[in-house]
């Protein structure tokens, strides 16, 4: 079926987008995390 | 609604490749709501735990529980995909909707176990890892996958894994356990059944549907109505044992003791009124009661100290 095929496509490429923006949020947040934990164990805060 | 989930909520669950699903979607299999009970005692049982964390190390370990349990409830939604399309509280989540494929919420929930129980174990300690790796697999293995579908007493053994949150924020302080964060164990353990038999009573039809053995289904609604009282004069006098011992002052007891009377009274209102109403008033009190008695047991480490032995 055609009618509507566009919209479909597009709301498929809108959710993927914001997919891929949260999983880049995400491991953004790990690397910050994890330089952070480091730097408190190496100074012996942990 | 797109097409597309259209089709897949018609035909069932989602097969892979097929879905484009969002990041709220997945958000959804953490089950956030339950999530944050579990951060929350989680938190009390660290700020009541003797000693020292870095507030970095204090945060990471919050993470790992949350995610940890965010988990627990992914891949329980990815095992019990068949039973949540066929009740009204469930048939919304993300797989039986067909807004995620199964196959991708198992491999979510499973990466961020090892993530959680990994993190937990190299950034704060092992036992709190370790901790968290029994919450989860019990969770998984025991609750969802053995006890759920087999026994009317599914509630209150897989109860156990709610209940671990306070002793794994215990344990990444202080990197091992006491007997505080086993009362505080022991108390979600006895509050986990009549918060959810209650809940059960008003939706006993649907469990039955499915064939889920809770107690109403199972024993009847009489029985059900016994049990939450039983276990509601066990539960209260349990949050005072603390108090009792000496391990926490007046600012926890006094309260507890008030907001018990009030739990017991709903328990009591359940038994006599047999209705609707009053099963649901005791199942959202219940929730306000455990987060308050929390409340409680964090207010009193940090001004507990002057008032020790009251």
């Amino acid at each position: 079926m055609q009618v509507g095929g566009g919209g479909v496509a597009s709301e498929m490429h809108r959710r993927r987008r914001g997919r891929n923006i949260a999983l880049s949020l995400v491991l953004g947040a790990l690397v910050v995390l994890f330089y952070v934990i480091t730097i408190v164990k190496m100074s012996g805060g942990g | 609604m797109s097409q597309t989930a259209i089709e897949t909520k018609r035909t069932g669950a989602a097969a892979e490749g097929d879905v484009a699903s969002s990041a709220g979607d997945f958000v959804a299999l953490l089950k956030p709501r339950v999530m944050s009970l579990v951060l929350f005692t989680g938190l009390a049982g660290m700020v009541a735990a003797p000693g020292q964390i870095h507030p970095v190390l204090a945060v990471t370990a919050l993470i790992c529980i949350a995610v940890g349990a965010g988990a627990s409830g992914a891949i329980n939604m990815w095992y019990d995909r068949d039973i949540d399309a066929g009740m009204t509280r469930t048939m919304n989540r993300p797989i039986p909707a067909g807004r995620v494929a199964p196959a991708d919420a198992l491999g979510f929930g499973v990466t961020l176990a090892v993530g959680s129980v990994a993190v937990m174990g190299l950034g704060v300690n092992w036992v709190a890892a370790g901790l968290l790796a029994l919450t989860i697999g019990f969770y998984v293995f025991v609750y969802t996958m053995w006890l759920k579908r087999r026994t009317p007493q599914n509630i209150v053994i897989g109860g156990a894994a709610g209940a671990f949150p306070p002793m794994i924020g215990w344990a990444a302080v202080t990197g091992d356990l006491a007997l505080m964060p086993a009362l505080l164990f022991a108390i979600i353990f006895f509050w986990t059944p009549p918060h959810f038999w209650a809940l059960s009573l008003y939706k006993a039809g649907e469990y039955a549907k499915v064939g889920v053995p809770m107690l109403p289904v199972v024993a009847g609604e009489a029985e059900t109505r016994r049990q939450i009282v039983i276990y509601s004069l066990i539960l209260v006098p349990l949050t005072l044992v603390p108090w009792g011992l000496g391990l926490v002052s007046l600012i926890y007891g006094a309260p507890a003791a008030l907001l018990g009377a009030v739990f017991i009274a709903g328990a009591l209102r359940v038994a006599r009124e047999k209705s609707e109403a009053a099963a649901r008033a005791l199942f959202a009190f219940s929730i306000l009661y455990l987060f308050l008695l929390f409340a409680l047991v964090i207010a009193d480490a940090l001004a507990g100290p002057w008032f020790r032995g009251i």
